[in-house]
Formats: structure tokens, sequence, C-alpha cells
């Protein structure tokens, strides 16, 4: 038994090691393919193992906190700023951003098509009390859709109606609104990577309201002294890098670029 | 009532003689409160086979178990000569063979008996001959038949070499030829100087294996007579009864 | 429902093409879950026996728990184990999260109460027919469990099964602990959840039928090996 259990640990290789890094990392990242194109070249130039854990922006920001990962790639700028004020962080940088659309049935039952801002067009999904289907996991893309809402509609008090909290991550969220033809808000690159469309268009997009950031934060080893800070260091600093911002835009997807870096 | 606290004194064997058979005295045991066995007395013969009759309900498997030192009783006890203790085996009416062949359900038995391993192929030769089971030794035990499932079950209870062998209505769901076969290992058996009780229903097989017969009613023993003083002349009036077939319960 | 003929022949290329990822994936997988359910094995199997065979206090609340743990949600396995393996949990010095090791340690608190609970529950059975006969052929406690572990092995290694099964199908904790890292922790079901968020319905189906015709194999090849040592003469 106590063999046994020695070869389990031994046949698994601890995070701590020089080169591996984890990421604590929001979910369309991965789920629109960013990682497979990019990784593989970080890796190469770096000679580091990166790991990433997809997760909601909220939950990674947390498992980052418990010290379960290296450094975070996420979109809640706010968040992010309070992470590393509170000592979890060192440095917060912009790594790159795209948009935010409003997706919802191709009949636009809502009329919010012609809507001139996203204000606006999420007040009339409100006022028709046409189906929305909220992520309602505290990711960053959530955090974003309440701020949009805040001052439109009370959706707290409409949640159970035609406000429907999936609790889920964008990907299953897609997955319910091309279900039950509801309205909701993705972040482009996820959404152009999404394949399950149905009946779903984009119906809103270009405010400048929906812009959507990203932002990377090695974890700080006085908070966490258990860190791969060097390794995490590399990858960080290989992101902002000319070769790592023309990876980012190197990545299309049906001839569209997902990401545009915006690293100073 | 004048049968009740009645106690039947072993005849003919001397006292002395009967001393050193096995003695159950006084045995009480009850379940929810009924007393299935009630004051149970009888000594039997220390050589040979002992039949235990009596109608459904007497008593009879109850009584092996306790004699067996599965049961304990409230009351009572059961004496039998130091050769005896410790080496008592039982089979059951229905009894259980193990999920092996037949040969690995005598080995198993003669590894519980702490046979060692050097002996255990001639024990396992001698106990396959003894129940006439050479030829079957690698069938799955529960594939086995009525009778050689039954002889099974007794040269199994033979691993441990006991001195009383207990065997409850070993033929009761067996055909002639299979009762046939299972009286004449009992027979074998006993002759070798292992001490058999047996419990029957059937008066023939008494008559033909028995040489006394102990006949128990409502948990208590009514007489202990020699065959065939018992089948032509019982001493109880429960036991005529039970003979001419009045007695169903 | 065009997807279902999609899955079926996106399962059937991802076999056929032999693709070194899906190939890395079901190794992982069967690597993770075999060793969880032997771990488990050896766990609930004596725990089970102990169960239905031995009496001392506290045995009743014992089996209530065992049994009622056996409902447990994947999720909750893994949020815990997560909790312990955390770097600012009690296990944090291991190094153990998001590695195979804590997608095994998961699945083996997961799967350990089920196989307990149905080796019981076997043993219990049997034990209650052989206790007699085994007791007049001199058989100690530890001789009576040996001979009701060896007498129920094949009832056993469907309680084995049971339990594979469900370390194979369970998303939740192997999700959790192990981060579905590519190349490191995924496996099958998270990558169906994956390909599922991304909307890769007939892929994610389609992985979904490998993993069938996966437990379809295993069950074959032990019901196979059944036959062979039990031999068809058995009741």
């Amino acid at each position: 038994m106590k063999r046994l259990l020695l070869a389990l640990f031994l046949a698994t290789p601890a995070m701590a090691q020089d080169n591996v890094v984890l990421v604590q990392s929001t979910t369309s990242t991965q789920n629109s393919g960013l990682y497979d194109a990019i990784l593989p070249i970080a890796e190469e130039a770096l000679g580091l193992d990166i790991r990433v854990v997809a997760v909601g922006t909220g939950q990674a920001l947390q498992n980052a906190e418990r010290c379960d990962g290296d450094m975070l790639i996420v979109h809640a700028r706010d968040a992010e700023i309070a992470f590393v004020a509170a000592g979890f962080g060192t440095e917060r940088q912009d790594l790159m951003y795209n948009d935010f659309v409003i997706v919802g049935p191709a009949t636009d039952p809502a009329g919010i098509a012609d809507a001139p801002d996203a204000a606006t067009a999420l007040g009339a999904i409100a006022a028709a009390a046409a189906p929305f289907a909220s992520r309602g996991d505290d990711s960053g893309t959530h955090r974003k859709e309440l701020s949009l809402w805040d001052g439109v509609a009370d959706v707290a008090a409409a949640s159970g109606t035609w406000y429907r909290e999936t609790g889920s991550g964008m990907g299953a969220t897609l997955n319910v609104a091309a279900g039950m033809g509801a309205y909701t808000l993705t972040d482009r690159a996820t959404w152009l990577a999404f394949e399950n469309r149905g009946d779903l268009a984009i119906l809103f997009q270009g405010d400048p309201e929906l812009f959507n950031q990203y932002g990377v934060i090695p974890v700080d080893p006085e908070h966490c002294p258990n860190v791969n800070i060097n390794g995490a260091q590399a990858f960080t600093d290989w992101l902002v890098s000319e070769a790592g911002q023309q990876a980012i835009a190197d990545y299309t997807l049906g001839g569209e670029q997902l990401f545009f870096p915006n690293a100073n | 009532m004048p049968e009740r606290g009645r106690r039947i004194i072993p005849f003919p064997l001397p006292p002395a003689l009967a001393a050193t058979g096995l003695q159950v005295e006084g045995i009480r045991l009850e379940r929810e409160g009924n007393a299935l066995l009630d004051g149970t007395d009888l000594a039997l013969s220390p050589h040979g086979i002992s039949a235990l009759m009596g109608p459904n309900g007497a008593g009879k498997t109850l009584l092996l178990r306790v004699i067996a030192g599965l049961e304990t009783p409230e009351a009572g006890e059961v004496r039998m000569p130091a050769h005896m203790r410790g080496r008592v085996g039982l089979v059951f009416q229905r009894p259980v063979l193990l999920r092996r062949s037949l040969r690995g359900n005598l080995t198993h038995a003669l590894r519980l008996a702490r046979v060692p391993r050097q002996d255990r192929n001639d024990r396992l030769a001698e106990l396959l001959e003894l129940g006439q089971l050479d030829r079957i030794a690698d069938r799955p035990a529960r594939r086995l038949s009525g009778g050689e499932a039954q002889r099974l079950a007794i040269v199994r209870a033979l691993a441990r070499r006991p001195a009383l062998l207990l065997v409850d209505e070993p033929t009761a769901h067996l055909d002639p030829r299979g009762a046939q076969a299972v009286e004449a290992l009992l027979g074998r058996i006993a002759r070798d100087g292992t001490k058999v009780v047996l419990v029957s229903h059937d008066t023939g097989q008494v008559s033909r294996i028995a040489a006394e017969v102990a006949f128990l009613h409502r948990g208590r023993c009514r007489e202990v007579t020699p065959m065939p003083a018992f089948l032509s002349a019982p001493q109880s009036a429960e036991a005529r009864a039970y003979l001419e077939g009045s007695i169903l319960l | 429902m065009p997807e279902i003929g999609d899955s079926i022949l996106t399962a059937l290329g991802l076999i056929v093409s032999g693709d070194p990822d899906l190939i890395e994936i079901v190794l992982l997988s069967l690597r993770v879950s075999l060793t969880a359910v032997a771990l488990a094995a050896m766990i609930g199997v004596p725990l089970g026996a102990a169960l239905a065979v031995l009496r001392f206090p506290g045995r009743g609340a014992l089996v209530l728990l065992v049994n009622a743990l056996m409902g447990l949600p994947p999720v909750v396995v893994g949020l815990f184990v997560y909790l312990c393996l955390s770097a600012t949990g009690p296990f944090g010095v291991f190094g153990l999260l998001y590695t195979p090791g804590a997608m095994i340690i998961a699945q083996t608190i997961l799967v350990a109460p089920i196989i307990a609970a149905l080796s019981r529950a076997t043993l219990a059975e049997m034990a209650a027919e052989y206790d007699d006969t085994l007791r007049m052929l001199g058989a100690s406690p530890t001789e009576t469990i040996a001979t009701l572990l060896w007498d129920a092995r094949f009832a056993l290694v469907t309680a084995l099964l049971a339990g594979l099964g469900r370390a194979l199908a369970e998303v939740g904790a192997v999700m959790l602990v192990g981060g579905n890292i590519d190349h490191v922790t995924r496996v099958m079901t998270t990558a169906i959840a994956l390909e599922t968020s991304r909307g890769a319905l007939p892929m994610a189906l389609g992985l979904g039928m490998v993993l069938l015709l996966l437990t379809l194999i295993l069950n074959a090849a032990v019901i196979g090996l059944r036959a062979r040592f039990e031999g068809p003469a058995h009741a």
C-alpha cells in the first residue's frame, strides 16, 4: 500500500517543478482555441511546460488567491486591480482585447438590432420580457453583463422569469441560449469558435461599452511562496513582448482575428 | 397431565455405559417467548447410529444445533465423553456447498480442519472414496444431484475427524437409490467408530441402520428405546400415535 | 437530429485514425480510473467484508454512512479534495493539485463507498448462507472472511465494475481537481465537457461514444474472464 502510494506520487509530476507554469485562466481564451495556437510557440521559446486551468474569471481569481496557480489571464479589470492591490499579484498588465456582442434568435423578437447603444438594446429585451440567458457565475463576462444592466433593468428581481441565470461557462450558456431561443452576452472569441449556434446570430455590437480587456498577472511569491515566479514572469514577459503579441494577433478563425494585442 | 415431567430412563443400556455416551439434560430453548425445547433430557449410546424421531416442530433440528454448539440454551447442558468434545460435525438438512468444485469443497474443509498440507491429498482421496465421489470430483458442487450433494456434505463434515456426527434428515429429498447410498455411507462411518445421530422421519431407514431411537415431542424427549423394540412396542403414547400416523404436529 | 449521425461518424473517424490526442486521453482516463478502482477496492472490499461479517458497536451507523456516501455528487468530492490539496490546504505541500494523482484520490473517495456498500450487500447475503456451515467446519473469523471473499469473487468483480463505471463516467471531481489541463489531466469526460462548451456537439458525443465503447470492452473482458475461470457449468 505504501509503495503504491509512493509510486502514485512519483508518477505524477508536482506543480512546483521549475519549468511548469500553471495559468488560472478565463474560459474564453481556451474555448476559442487561443492557447492551442500560442502555447506551443511559447513553450518552444521559453522551455516551459505551460498548463492552463480554464475556469470563470471569478473562480480563477479565487484559485490564484489560494495559491493554486502561478499566474492569471482574466478579463475583469477592476477585480484584477483589486487583486494586485490586496498583495496577491505582483503587477497587472493589459494583454489584449476583443469585444462583447449580444447574440439572440435571428428573428430578433425584442428588436435590438438597430439600438443606438448597449443600454437601449438591453432595455428593449427587458421591455419585451424576451428570454435572456445570463452566465450567473461571477465570471468576467457576467460582471460585464451586470454592469451593463445597471440602471437599465432590475435583473435580480426578474431572475427566474425572462432573465435566466445558467450558473455555467460561456459555452454552456450559449448552448442554453441556442436551445431556448434566448439572448445572451458573449465575448466575440468564444462566439466565433462556437459551433452549436443553432438559430442564434449577432444582433448587437460596436458600442465602446462592450470593450473587453484581458489582463495578465503573475501571482505574488510573497503571498504564495510555492509559486514558480520565474516561470510565470518569463511567460508574462513573453506574452507582452513583440513575439507574444504577434502570436496572439496571428490567431484567426474562419479568417477573423479573435484577439487584438494591446500590451504597452 | 400425567406425562409432564416424566423421565425416560434409557433402556437397556447399563447406567455405567450410558454415562459415557451423549447426555442431554434439561435443555430449555426459547424463541420469542415460546419454549421450543422444554426441558429436554436424553442419553444416547456412545456407539453406532441413534435416530432422533418425532413430528414436525418437535425440536429435533434445534436439539442437533444445541448439541453442535450453534445455539446456546437458556438452561440445561449437553454432556459428552472427553473424546467427543470439540469434535462434533453437523450435516444440515439442506447442505450449503461452497461455490467451488466438489474437490474444492473437500480441500477447503481439510484446510479449515488444519490438516497439514502434506496429508491433504491422502485425506482427500480417502474422503472421495468413502463418499464414492471420485469420478465427479471436478464438478462444480452446486451442480451435483441431491444424493451426490448430500454425500459430499457428509464426507466434508468428516474432514475434522469428528467423534460425533449429527445428520439432519439427509434423505428427505432423495429418491430411494440416492437414499440407499447415503444410508450405506452413514453405516460405514458408524462402523469406523464415529457416533452418528440421525434425524429421520423414515421408519424404514431407521429400522435399517439405527440401533436406538430417541422420540421427541413438543420439545421433550418421550423415550429412548432400542431398535427394533421402538417400532414394534413404543413406550410412550405420543410415539405410538406418531407411528400410527395420527400425530401430525 | 443530424448531430447523432455526425457524432457516429466523428467517433468512427477518431477511432480509425488513431488520433494521438484521443489515445493519450483514453490512456489517461484508464490509468486514473483503474488506479482509483484498485485503491478503492483495497479500502472498500475489506470494509464491506468487515461490515458484513463482524459485529461491533457502531456497525449499523457505519453501514448507513457508507450507503449514504455512495450517493455523493462527484463535484462535492471534487471540492473536498480540491480544498485539501490546494496550496493553502492541509495537504498542499505535496503539490498534487492539478495532477493525475489528485484525480486518482478524488475518484478513490468517490468509488470506495460504492465498492464497500455493494461488497457488504453481497457478502452479507452469502455470510448468512455460509455462517453455520463454516463454523461447523472450524473456520476462524479471518478464514470465514477469506472463504466468503473467494466464493463471492465474481459478484465482487461486478461491484468493482460498477465502481469503474462511475469513475470513468464522472466529470465533476476530475474537472475540479485535475483542471482539464491539455496533455496533463485531460480525460474523456473533461474533454467531452470542453467540446460541449465549445458547442462542438458532434465531437463531444463522438467522444462519448468512444467512452461507451471503452466501457463495453472492459465489461465484455471481465465477463469473458469470468466465463473462463468459472466454467460453463456453474449455477
